[in-house]
């Protein structure tokens, strides 16, 4: 007979509503772990689809995911050039928060370098990749667009053309890819009169140059779309990225590269870390604090419970050593019924959690390697909450159970 | 004396001291109880009785003096021979004036721990448990818990549980309080059947001077003071 079984049996409302709360608890624990591990996974996971050896950014800037970097255009062709590089192309990654459907939408937009890539390598759950060259986009399903939606951003209208999973920022915002040009479309997106203000602001200058005096047919050219003035750079791009021919080491173009003044380059690995270190280091420590919080409130919510528990008993535990029981039948049942609470509580929260996780905003990733570890967490908090109730049971006489 | 017996007291004394306060609630209570008899222990509240019943049923020890069961010394003095909870375990049987029951188990398993504590098997336990309540009429009761029990019925399931074991001595302190006449004679022929029959030295701290013929023997207390009462025409 299981004394610590009868006993949860007699008090099985309390009991489990006791293991509901702490399951709830847990289930948040195992959430936030869930929610550190989808922030890598996305962090990392949209470097690992874009798949290139190295990535080249503005010189001492940590770009282009942790922080804004400009490259100009002709950057692919010096890092085509270079020995060892089989292709470059550009990259192009920002993020916008436009209003859609009267809801505030945050999205980053990644440009592909049309006609070479047209996101063939995207991981599509619907749709196609991109067929021509303005107006389509692809947009990862967090965003909830539906496929042959259009969506308004800047001027134009773009059709979704492919849904794909898992491209989210490592900020959590679903990603929309589009061609090179029409990205920047977004990114640079005026409104008609700044660019009219823009426009006769240039002409006004162009009053005080003497070149424009002397030829006034140049002043015509001024009223035309900024990327198409000669005078001025084409708009920039985030960063290059290159893949390395088979039978070279990456280290050594990373190196030919490096040395060049206006850039910095980094492998994959090195790009991957900057985005741990940086923004997903921070939101670990925070929800780490969290984490202990929670299950320093978990385990002083399990020790007062298994203590009003043993205070209950404590006339039968009394009876129990007049009738001879010695005392680690006693320590047994208060033992078996902590740990029963926490492994309960434990399992309440993976089955809630399984449930529930799916709806959580960001991804949230259970790894096996995190349960088994929370596991023993609750183990030891079960064990750990029962010393103040055992504590108190070892002190019951047994003429204790003679009284009252 | 030639047959052994069952349980032998030599001149316990037991002094309560709290703080500044002693209280002497003993003083050389000396008896003998042979095996397969009954003895009441007779006195007013407050005399000492429950400090001498906890004394010989191991649970507090004497100031001085000593305890023989079965005519081994267990105790003497404040020095245990052996370990006291082991040995109450098998040797000795408890009925309280409250039937004292765990509240968390059913009345057959209320009957069942004792014996399971004892490294009886739960079948054997489980077996001998529920023969035990058929032999005091409880057994339609097995599965109630004690809340669910009359105070008759709760009485009836704690001597089954006090008798489990087979134990040499078997001390109940005022069983009959919450039973009516009727009850509280068939419990007093109860106990002097179970010391004959199962040749264990048994003691019953009463108040009621009504059943006294069922007894072999019978102790007065007063302030302490333990004597043998003569035996008394029935
Ligand atoms: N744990 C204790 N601490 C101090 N005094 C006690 C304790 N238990 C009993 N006493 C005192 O010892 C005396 C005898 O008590 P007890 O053996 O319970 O008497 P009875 O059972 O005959 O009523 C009483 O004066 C009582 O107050
Ligand atoms: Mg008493």
């Amino acid at each position: 007979m299981n004394l610590a079984f009868k006993d949860v049996q007699h008090n099985l409302g309390r009991f489990s509503l006791t293991a509901v709360g702490i399951g709830m608890m847990l289930m948040i624990v195992m959430g936030m772990a869930g929610i550190y591990r989808g922030l890598i996974e996305d962090a990392t996971l949209v470097i690992d689809r874009i798949g290139s050896d190295l990535w080249i950014v503005q010189r001492d800037t940590r770009g282009p995911f942790a922080e804004v970097s400009r490259l100009p255009k002709s950057m692919v062709h010096r890092v085509e050039a270079v020995p060892g590089v089989e292709s470059a192309r550009e990259f192009v990654y920002h993020t916008i928060q436009r209003q859609h459907a009267g809801k505030p939408l945050r999205m980053s937009i990644l440009g592909l370098s049309w006609p070479t890539d047209k996101g063939e390598w995207l991981p599509l759950v619907a749709g196609r990749p991109l067929a021509q060259n303005h107006f389509e986009l692809i947009a990862d399903q967090t965003l909830g667009f539906q496929l042959n939606e259009s969506i308004q951003l800047g001027k134009e209208k773009y059709v979704v053309v492919g849904i794909t999973s898992g491209m989210v920022s490592s900020g959590g915002d679903g990603m929309s890819i589009v061609t090179l040009g029409d990205s920047q479309a977004i990114q640079f997106d005026s409104v008609g009169e700044a660019l009219r203000l823009e426009r006769s602001s240039r002409e006004r200058r162009a009053m005080d140059v003497d070149l424009f005096l002397k030829q006034p047919q140049l002043i015509e050219h001024l009223s035309q779309p900024t990327s198409q003035l000669p005078a001025f750079s084409s708009p920039q791009i985030s960063a290059v990225v290159a893949s390395i021919k088979p039978g070279h080491v990456i280290e050594e173009v990373q190196q030919t590269i490096a040395n060049w003044g206006d850039v910095s380059v980094f492998t994959k690995a090195a790009q991957e870390d900057l985005l741990l270190q940086g923004m997903v280091d921070k939101a670990r420590r925070q929800l780490g604090m969290f984490r202990a919080l929670l299950t320093i409130i978990a385990a002083v919510i399990m020790a007062l419970i298994l203590y009003t528990l043993t205070l209950d008993k404590l006339h039968s535990i009394a009876l129990l050593k007049l009738l001879g029981a010695p005392d680690r039948t006693i320590l047994g049942i208060l033992l078996q019924q902590a740990i029963g609470l926490g492994a309960l509580g434990y399992g309440i929260a993976f089955l809630i959690g399984q449930q529930l996780f799916p709806y959580f905003p960001r991804r949230v990733v259970i790894t096996n390697e995190d349960l088994v570890q929370l596991l023993f967490i609750v183990l030891v908090i079960s064990v750990l909450s029962s010393l103040l109730g055992i504590w108190r049971a070892m002190r019951v006489q047994p003429t204790e159970a003679l009284m009252g | 004396m030639t047959e052994t017996l069952a349980i032998e007291t030599q001149s316990l004394n037991k002094v309560y001291s709290s703080g500044r306060t002693e209280v002497v609630a003993l003083r050389e209570a000396t008896l003998k109880i042979p095996k397969g008899q009954v003895a009441a222990l007779l006195g007013p509240s407050g005399s000492g009785k429950s400090t001498l019943l906890t004394i010989i049923g191991l649970v507090i020890p004497p100031t001085s003096g000593q305890v023989f069961i079965n005519g081994e010394l267990i105790v003497d003095g404040s020095h245990a021979k052996t370990n006291l909870r082991n040995y109450r375990r098998q040797n000795v049987g408890f009925v309280f004036q409250k039937a004292n029951l765990i509240p968390f188990l059913s009345a057959i398993e209320n009957v069942q721990v004792a014996m399971e504590l004892n490294h009886t098997s739960t079948f054997k336990a489980r077996r001998r448990a529920a023969e035990l309540l058929d032999e005091f009429g409880v057994l339609e009761r097995s599965y109630d818990k004690p809340s669910r029990l009359s105070g008759g019925e709760q009485q009836r399931v704690a001597i089954a549980r006090a008798l489990a074991n087979n134990p040499a001595v078997i001390l109940a302190d005022e069983p009959t309080a919450a039973l009516d006449s009727h009850r509280a004679k068939q419990v007093m022929e109860l106990f002097a059947k179970i010391a004959h029959e199962q040749n264990a030295g048994v003691i019953v701290v009463t108040h009621d001077h009504r059943y006294l013929e069922v007894f072999d023997a019978i102790f007065e207390i007063e302030d302490g003071v333990l004597r043998r009462r003569v035996a008394v025409a029935t």
